[in-house]
């Protein structure tokens, strides 16, 4: 970690190496074009340099075809470009199906994490070697952004919905976790780490926390039930309430005739503005939950309503 | 409107001022702050334009010492997060936009179109005062305490938490986004309205085709950015639902609004500079720039394409993937256009005869700068690779290799080139070549290490950083501070030359173009004798057979 | 620009008249281009919005007094109609025909303004202005507050606009009794003209997206 001159920060996760080729890919181009320039610049300022001050070159108007050849090729390298990118992108925005799922509430100006099992950190995560790990990540105030650059992943986070950043370490070890959002008089403060460690290592370093922590499931079965919502939508008539049993990751319809996926986001907002999508075939009546949950009470209610689908549902963005 | 025209041809004595000229027809301040010559409000542009590059290079001379090591205590934190909001807010409003159209598009346009003016003098004016007035506004938030958002304004922390001077600074961009909107006016219509007869669409020089375009983006994009910054005050002052999701607000809307206007700004500052580079290549290469049409129509399609791409400033944003894809393969395409420039460019040096003095010296140095600067640009659109360089010094760099090493230096080689048009006199060429030099070294040196330092890792807008970020660091300071001297050197023998440099004549560069078919400095009216309108850059007599000629080679 | 009552006012860059009216007519169509901008990203922002809160758009909507609103538009165009008589009258050179017809403009103009006005008010006693004080049925209150901003934005930057256009009207109606404008020029009118129809335009788009959503349901 501490180099002299580093040039490359370490590959520590299964998306690393595929940036870094992306990059290098791009610095050949790159270098073959300015090399390009750079040489004729030089050997045309050279070559053509005023010898006498009555000289009077000939005008050259232009050629179509080389204008069409510097058009094409050009275009040409950059839609490969955009597609080597676009593929990385891809993969980026989807997570695999067994991802293990953390908890992300950033304010200002520190990162609190959740581990699936309850273990809470501050400025600091701690995840299994050769695990896809899915962090599921909220503001309380204004837009920060999580990036870990070994990981080469970054994603915003906002307050007010969800965003989601994937990956899976594949190296042991102690890597930067940085916020590159400005956010605020600390922003620049507002770093951590991420601990990479061996899978029997982060089982003991949970089974440490365990006496101190409460799974997000069981927070939220706890809120669901102080807050009321089972009054309407376990206890009343189903015709009153929809039910929540397998809605996660269902298509929903609304009243307006738009079918939306209940994911994260869609929870989120049927908690804290539930009339912004009302399921068709219901009234408008449930009341909002804004001002009287914190983050991270909504990120456990929304744990409780996916425990109670069936698993392994593959998340959207 | 009398006036001497010397022509220099050799052999005979040395060139003169003319004894009446633009600058000495009226003295007092009077005559200067009520003028409607467009030349004489160039100047005054070019007066604030530099005061205010000096605040903005001050701002960032600080952030580099404060840079100096990893967790310096120079300025505190909040300090610095002032510091680099204020250099990008000065440098980008005060300084890059307005600086090539105000200064050099005010003062050439209608010469180059053979014009006595542009076609709303007093709004010229207006569009000074304008500019003065939202810049008062914008230093006064800079002297009372400062504002801390970074030049982007993001939403929430803009208009709900940060507790600075936000109102007083978006109040003195608004102000100044209708000097840039009404100079954008004036010159759509003056080259559609005011040019002289035979000065035909296709004659125009690059310079004017490349302020036209970017005129479209002045009079399309500031708009927007004028009526986001309002909504972004609003809602600090009445607490009115538009960007804080707290009261129903979408913060990415902010966003998207913001950059639908910042992204073609960066086409603001830099197509002027590509026209002044057209213009000096081919005087100093006596040709004409190759593929005419192709320089002309690549401007336009910068313009247009530019606004199709500002969603890749947002591809971690929290903006859908596929949005994300259709940025990305837009921001490929606008970098067609400014590839096709430089080729261009570079063809124009074959078979020319090519001379070296400042201005083709900033030339050189601009077409391989902007050439590194436009590749990495090719790295951030592209996805996979923003993700991990996004809001990192790897953008930073970027962009500074294009408005810095790009437009600045052309800028700079404008400057030098209409120095004797402008002032009558000429600068000494020793130290012109002096100070470009130590300019492409300073930068070089400050800006190469910072992609390396965000690929790295290190994030933007970073009071502190790591220790092992501290030797690139260094490095970067170092040639700050060169950077810094090579641009205190100009200043000093510019104002030097304007009471000390040899009169320069009406031609000194032996130049093609309508501006120089008159004195130096020019009379209030431009022109004396009926013009000669002839083809743009006709650097040699241009007969059938030459066109025929031309073809095959 | 100097008077000169025979002819126009010919400034010194321009080559002859018609240059002259062609530029600032050119000039015109331009700045109304960047007014287009302007409001286009207020229209943006609420379209994105009506989209999202559907429900309690309708709901705030139907608090605004759509009578009153009505009635603004028929004003503003009738106001659309003295206009262009105006600049007919100043093309045929009937200077007292031009002077009412300016005149009665700005009165609509007024008329407009001042029924903004009672509205604006009322919005105010029944506790529908952005801010602490907002008040609106729980369940939709998040979205009719945005409603309620946006309506405030646009339809305050519009009113904005209309100030402004009665004071380039009450310019021109002092420049017609000074003999200023003629048949052979009489180019400020024209353009003034220009800027007062594009308010109007603003205005009935406006007005069906803040006051008729929904309205067919009642």
């Amino acid at each position: 970690m501490q180099r002299w001159l580093p040039l490359f920060p370490e590959r520590a996760s299964t998306i690393s190496a595929q940036v870094d080729h992306l990059l290098y890919f791009e610095i050949a181009i790159a270098a073959f074009f300015a090399a390009l320039i750079f040489t004729l610049l030089l050997v045309f300022a050279v070559k053509y340099r005023r010898r006498s001050e009555t000289e009077r070159p000939r005008p050259i108007v232009g050629d179509l075809r080389l204008e069409l050849v510097w058009t094409l090729v050009p275009m040409v390298l950059t839609m490969v470009m955009f597609a080597w990118g676009a593929d990385v992108f891809f993969q980026e925005a989807h997570p695999p199906r067994d991802a293990m799922e953390v908890t992300v509430v950033a304010k200002q100006w520190m990162w609190k994490f959740q581990q699936p099992t309850g273990q809470r950190e501050i400025n600091a995560l701690h995840v299994p070697l050769g695990r896809p790990v899915r962090l599921l990540m909220t503001s309380e105030d204004v837009i920060h952004s999580l990036f870990i650059p070994a990981f080469r992943v970054k994603k915003d986070v906002l307050p007010g919905r969800y965003t989601m950043l994937w990956f899976q370490a594949t190296r042991p070890g102690t890597y930067h976790l940085f916020c590159s959002q400005y956010c605020g008089s600390q922003h620049a403060s507002m770093i951590g780490w991420v601990y990479v460690q061996e899978p029997s290592q982060y089982e003991a370093w949970l089974s440490g926390r365990r006496a101190t922590s409460v799974s997000p499931v069981a927070s939220g079965r706890a809120l669901f039930e102080r807050l009321g919502c089972i009054t309407c939508h376990v206890q009343a008539a189903p015709q009153r309430c929809p039910r929540l049993e397998s809605l996660y990751g269902k298509p929903v319809k609304l009243t307006t005739g738009q079918t939306v996926i209940a994911d994260e986001g869609y929870l989120r907002e049927s908690i804290i503005d539930p009339q912004a999508k009302i399921v068709a075939g219901y009234q408008a009546v449930m009341p909002t939950y804004t001002g009287q949950l914190k983050e991270e009470d909504v990120l456990d209610l929304i744990a409780y309503i996916k425990s109670l689908s069936p698993p392994a549902e593959e998340s959207t963005p | 409107m009398s006036s001497t025209l010397t022509a220099p041809s050799p052999g005979t004595s040395a060139p003169q001022m003319p004894r009446v000229h633009y600058l000495n027809v009226d003295y007092g301040v009077k005559s200067w702050l009520f003028t409607t010559d467009h030349k004489r409000i160039a100047i005054m542009y070019l007066v604030v334009a530099t005061l205010f590059f000096a605040l903005g290079g001050t701002f960032a001379g600080l952030m580099r010492l404060q840079l100096l090591t990893p967790h310096s205590h120079l300025v505190q934190a909040e300090t610095y997060n002032k510091l680099f909001t204020m250099h990008g807010v000065t440098m980008i409003f005060f300084f890059l936009i307005p600086s090539i159209p105000a200064v050099l598009g005010n003062f050439l346009i209608p010469m180059m179109i053979g014009a006595r003016d542009l076609a709303f003098p007093r709004l010229n004016l207006a569009s000074w005062y304008i500019y003065v007035i939202g810049g008062l506004f914008t230093i006064t938030a800079a002297a009372t305490g400062g504002v801390d958002t970074g030049w982007t304004f993001y939403t929430p922390y803009s208009s709900i938490y940060a507790n600075t001077n936000v109102v007083l600074t978006v109040v003195g961009i608004f102000i100044t986004g209708f000097s840039s909107i009404l100079t954008g006016l004036n010159f759509i219509v003056t080259v559609h309205k005011m040019r002289a007869p035979g000065m035909t669409w296709g004659r125009l020089p690059l310079f004017v085709w490349a302020h036209y375009a970017t005129s479209l983006i002045f009079i399309l994009g500031t708009p927007v950015l004028a009526i986001t910054l309002v909504l972004v005050g609003l809602e600090r002052v009445f607490r009115i639902g538009v960007f804080d999701p707290a009261l129903g607000g979408d913060p990415l809307l902010f966003q998207h609004l913001f950059w639908f206007y910042s992204h073609p700004a960066v086409y603001i500052m830099i197509l002027p500079g590509m026209g002044v580079i057209s213009e000096v290549v081919a005087c100093f290469a006596r040709k004409r720039v190759y593929g005419y049409p192709f320089v002309a129509a690549s401007s336009l399609a910068i313009a247009v394409l530019g606004f199709l791409v500002w969603g890749h400033h947002m591809f971690v944003s929290g903006q859908s993937m596929y949005a994300g894809m259709v940025f990305s393969l837009l921001s490929m395409l606008v970098a067609i256009p400014s590839a096709i420039k430089v080729f261009n460019w570079t063809a124009t040096l074959y078979k020319g005869s090519v001379s070296f003095q400042a201005p083709m010296l900033y030339c050189f140095g601009f077409i391989g700068l902007f050439t590194i600067g436009g590749l990495t640009g090719l790295f951030l659109a592209t996805l996979g690779i923003d993700v991990h360089v996004h809001d990192t010094y790897f953008v930073i760099a970027h962009f500074h290799y294009i408005m810095v090493g790009g437009a600045i230096m052309a800028y700079m080689s404008g400057l030098h080139f209409w120095w004797p048009k402008m002032t009558g006199r000429l600068y000494p060429e020793g130290w012109a070549r002096l100070a470009a030099l130590i300019i492409f070294i300073g930068f070089n040196l400050t800006f190469f290490p910072q992609f390396i330092l965000g690929y790295l890792g290190m994030p933007r807008r970073y009071a502190f950083y790591p220790p092992e970020f501290q030797v690139l660091n260094v490095l970067s300071t170092a040639g700050a501070s060169i950077l810094g001297v090579g641009y205190l050197i100009p200043l000093v023998y510019l104002i030097w030359s304007m009471r000390y440099g040899k009169p320069a004549g009406p031609n000194p560069w032996s130049a093609k173009g309508l501006e120089w078919q008159t004195t130096s400095p020019p009379p209030t009216d431009n022109f004396i004798e009926p013009l000669v309108v002839e083809e743009a850059y006709a650097y040699a007599p241009y007969t059938p057979e030459d066109r025929k000629r031309a073809k095959h080679e | 620009m100097s008077e000169i009552t025979t002819g126009s006012a010919l400034a010194h860059q321009f080559d002859d008249a018609q240059q002259q009216q062609q530029a600032a007519t050119l000039g015109m169509w331009v700045f109304l281009c960047t007014e287009v901008m302007m409001f286009g990203g207020l229209f943006t922002g609420y379209v994105v919005y009506r989209n999202a809160y559907f429900a309690g758009f309708a709901a705030a909507s139907h608090r605004l007094d759509v009578t009153l609103g009505a009635i603004n538009t028929a004003v503003l165009i009738t106001s659309s109609f003295t206009m262009a008589m105006a600049v007919h009258s100043a093309q045929t050179g009937k200077r007292t025909a031009l002077t009412g017809f300016l005149l009665a403009t700005m009165l609509l103009g007024g008329v407009f303004l001042s029924i903004k006005g009672t509205e604006y008010a009322s919005k105010f006693h029944e506790h529908l202005v952005p801010g602490p004080d907002f008040e609106f049925d729980p369940l939709l209150r998040r979205q009719a507050y945005v409603f309620i901003s946006f309506y405030f934005a646009m339809t305050g930057l519009h009113a904005l606009h209309m100030v402004v256009g009665l004071g380039l009207l009450g310019w021109l109606v002092v420049g017609t009794v000074r003999k200023r404008f003629t048949a052979a020029y009489h180019t400020p009118v024209e353009i003034v003209g220009l800027y007062w129809h594009f308010v109007d335009i603003v205005w009935i788009f406006l007005f069906p997206l803040l006051y008729l959503i929904e309205r067919h349901h009642r």
